[in-house]
């Protein structure tokens, strides 16, 4: 039987995170890597072996000036890159509406996704519209590429009676089906191996339509993340797996998410091509998504993409990440911001000004204004009215079972 | 003594089982550094060491499988499943894993684990924040299942579930960790002017297997755990019939005789829990009480529950049983 002996040092290693409140966060000045570094190969001929360096680099478009190069340069056409900068700025603006109106009351909680914002624009805007998303709740953006309406989005996250999922979410767990859309849940990391089934279905209905998904570094500690990896590989389904690297899980940094390596370079064990992406250059997480539905779609399976940026504001509006990392950490972060990333290459090739960039954020504003009113003409979480508690029994099952009707004349309502 | 609320006192327990026992590990999403989303770890890791209070990797089904392995090696892991609606990743460990372990092994081996896990509704939570899953455990031989509702016996029974030497699932009321609810959201209270509320510094057990008599009566049983007890006092003034009230507090093994006792003192009994009535654990304790209460029961025993749905958003207050549905049922049991 084993003695009890007395530890000299730690008996097993507890991970923790580079900083902590207190000490000055200190970051490499920008990355290491740089555009170009990582050549673009073939996405019908390539092997996982072929994407190596890949998995451990980080592929980059726009360099620390915002200048475009390298062979992942996707060549994007000014309206492109406008459009891609509107929809950044709008999901900026409408978090910021957003979180301010939760302080009110009128959500009961909110999500932003401050610094992440390219992550689910750039990366559906390099996808077809039959193509399916599969997000976690920092992927709204997806819905503007895709032309949700705002007032619909508000309705669902002030439950109130045009809320088309009905009261029964929290707010941000948007579901929106014309926009093939799927449903956020909670639990996390659920979508990652749902996504891989949502693809083979593709497949066997021998349509041209690949998915989606994402997850978080932390989430990726979960069993549902290796579940789709294995299955994806397995089954060389269409789908592009995503793991959203923005180094917090709520307070949990990422070095205690995995005992080391880059996020990417586990897909490589599942012979999967991974790429470990410049989450905040808008051009890179384009192409390389781009690569990954070619892929797919030429039937040769999943790409995995490890999306490398910092989540710069709180996990959520329940969360105060000053009692666990230095507040202005995010503001040192080498991959600066993706909205200001964008704007300096756009200024920089003459398309974009400061003026411009300014009477679009006021536009935006407005838009974001209108539809706020709008949306709260039919309620909001502190005045209601709120969907009819009737709704609390339909959708059960298909039909409403005796048991249930029995429950609801109790209610009476 | 001192003023608790329900985060301070189950901090309270924690750290005398650190002080006191060094096989003690505590671990889950966020409990280390941070001291959980609810701060109920807070100051522990500091206090105590990394090695001993720690982060986990975000992934359930391992935190039970590593305090499975942990417990069967001879230390006593305390755990935390951020919310009990994320405790399903790690049912398989619990439910096959945990729970059968000392039996399956002819009694060689066994692990103690506690998983603690804040549940229940009333904090517009929507479905996944909000539920109550307690008889899906209570369904399983070989863990104890208890469920705290004020700091006092948060304390007492969380020091109990970490020294038992079965594994115990933990459920706290998360709508009550900073104060009694009375089923109005409009007005919540702090535990400051509550009897409940007044917890020692030192170490004390509340036995598991124990129900406490909240308030004596006589014409009518109410059985109640978690928030629910709170929601049946306010339910029991506006019934106006003189009630005895019971707090389970733990579930499995329940206190069948206090119960049974009572019932057969008032003859009218109501069962009240969040949870969806269909298999709920109303559901057994009502046929058990039938069982031995037969001849003395004066009316049907009812149960105030959640519907059998999933739990809502907006409407939270219509699916929690309200002080008005339960003083509703109370008064069904009067009737001649």
């Amino acid at each position: 039987m084993g003695e009890r002996t007395t530890a000299t040092t730690a008996p097993y290693t507890v991970g923790t995170a580079p900083f902590r409140p207190g000490d000055e966060p200190v970051f490499a000045k920008g990355f290491t890597e740089q555009p170009g570094d990582l050549g673009m190969p073939d996405p019908i001929k390539a092997t996982a072996d072929d994407t190596m360096a890949h998995a451990k680099g980080l592929v980059r478009v726009l360099d620390d000036a915002g200048n475009a190069s390298g062979e992942w340069d996707p060549q994007l056409d000014e309206d492109s890159l406008k459009l891609g900068l509107e929809y950044m700025l709008r999901l900026r603006v409408f978090d910021d509406r957003m979180i301010k109106m939760q302080r009110t009351g009128k959500l009961s909680f909110y999500m932003r996704s401050f610094g992440e914002e390219a992550v689910a624009i750039a990366q559906t805007m390099a996808l077809e519209t039959q193509d399916w998303l599969f997000p976690s709740y920092r992927q709204p953006g997806a819905q503007f590429v895709r032309g949700r309406d705002m007032v619909s989005m508000i309705c669902h996250c002030i439950g109130n009676t045009e809320d088309n999922v009905r009261g029964r979410q929290m707010p941000v767990h948007y579901t929106w089906k014309e926009g093939r859309f799927i449903s956020i849940s909670s639990p996390v990391g659920t979508q990652f191996s749902q996504a891989v089934g949502v693809a083979m279905a593709s497949a066997y209905k021998g349509l041209d339509e690949v998915c989606i998904t994402w997850l978080g570094d932390g989430t990726s500690a979960q069993g549902d993340y290796h579940y789709g990896l294995n299955f994806a590989s397995t089954f060389k389904a269409p789908v592009i797996l995503n793991v959203v690297n923005n180094q917090w899980a709520i307070s949990t940094h990422k070095n205690l998410a995995t005992g080391g390596r880059t996020f990417a370079e586990r897909g490589l064990a599942y012979d999967i091509p991974s790429f470990r992406v410049d989450g905040n250059d808008f051009l890179a997480l384009y192409s390389v998504t781009k690569w990954a539905r070619k892929r797919a779609a030429a039937g040769l399976g999943a790409t995995h993409i490890e999306v490398y940026t910092y989540r710069a504001g709180a996990h959520s509006s329940s969360d105060d990440p000053s009692a666990y990392r230095p507040q202005n950490e995010h503001e040192l972060w080498p991959g600066g911001d993706p909205i200001d990333r964008l704007k300096q290459h756009m200024e920089k090739i003459g398309i974009w000004d400061s003026n411009q960039h300014d009477a679009l954020i006021q536009k935006i504003d407005d838009e974001v204004m209108t539809a706020y009113k709008k949306a709260c003409e039919f309620g909001d979480l502190a005045n209601g009215p709120y969907p009819p508690a009737s709704t609390i029994f339909t959708e059960v099952y298909e039909e409403v079972p005796w048991h249930i009707q029995e429950q609801r004349e109790e209610l009476g309502k | 003594m001192a003023k608790m609320n329900m985060i301070a006192a189950l901090n309270s327990a924690l750290k005398n089982q650190l002080e006191n026992d060094e096989n003690v590990v505590i671990f889950g999403e966020d409990v280390g550094y941070f001291g959980g989303v609810f701060r109920v770890t807070a100051g522990l890791q500091e206090e105590f060491g990394a090695h001993r209070v720690f982060d986990s990797p975000l992934a359930e089904g391992g935190i039970a499988a590593v305090a499975f392995g942990m417990g069967l090696n001879g230390l006593r892991p305390v755990v935390e499943m951020q919310f009990a609606d994320y405790i399903f990743p790690a049912y398989d460990q619990i439910v096959n894993e945990i729970a059968k372990l000392r039996h399956r092994s002819g009694g060689e081996y066994s692990t103690p684990v506690t998983i603690r896990t804040p549940a229940g509704g009333g904090i517009k939570g929507g479905h996944h924040h909000s539920q109550s899953p307690e008889a899906q455990f209570t369904h399983t031989p070989g863990i104890k299942v208890v469920y705290c509702s004020n700091p006092y016996n948060a304390k007492g029974l969380l020091a109990s579930a970490i020294e038992c030497n079965d594994p115990v699932i933990f459920f706290e009321p998360k709508r009550c960790y900073r104060g009694p609810f009375y089923g109005d959201p409009h007005n919540v209270p702090t535990w400051n002017n509550h009897p409940m509320g007044e917890v020692p510094e030192e170490h004390y057990t509340i036995p598991l297997e124990q129900a406490n008599i909240v308030q004596e009566g006589s014409a009518c049983t109410v059985i109640a755990w978690g928030t629910m007890v709170h929601v049946c006092e306010e339910a029991i003034k506006k019934s106006g019939v003189d009630c005895e009230l019971i707090d389970l507090q733990t579930l499995v093994p329940w206190d069948r005789d206090t119960v049974v006792n009572s019932v057969k003192k008032t003859g009218r009994c109501v069962i009240v829990h969040e949870a969806p009535k269909t298999s709920g654990f109303g559901a057994e304790m009502s046929a058990s009480i039938q069982e031995r209460c037969f001849y003395h029961l004066e009316a049907p025993i009812e149960r105030v529950c959640g519907w059998d749905t999933p739990f809502p958003h907006t409407t939270e207050w219509d699916y929690m049983p309200s002080p008005q549905r339960i003083a509703d049922a109370i008064n069904r049991t009067q009737e001649e």
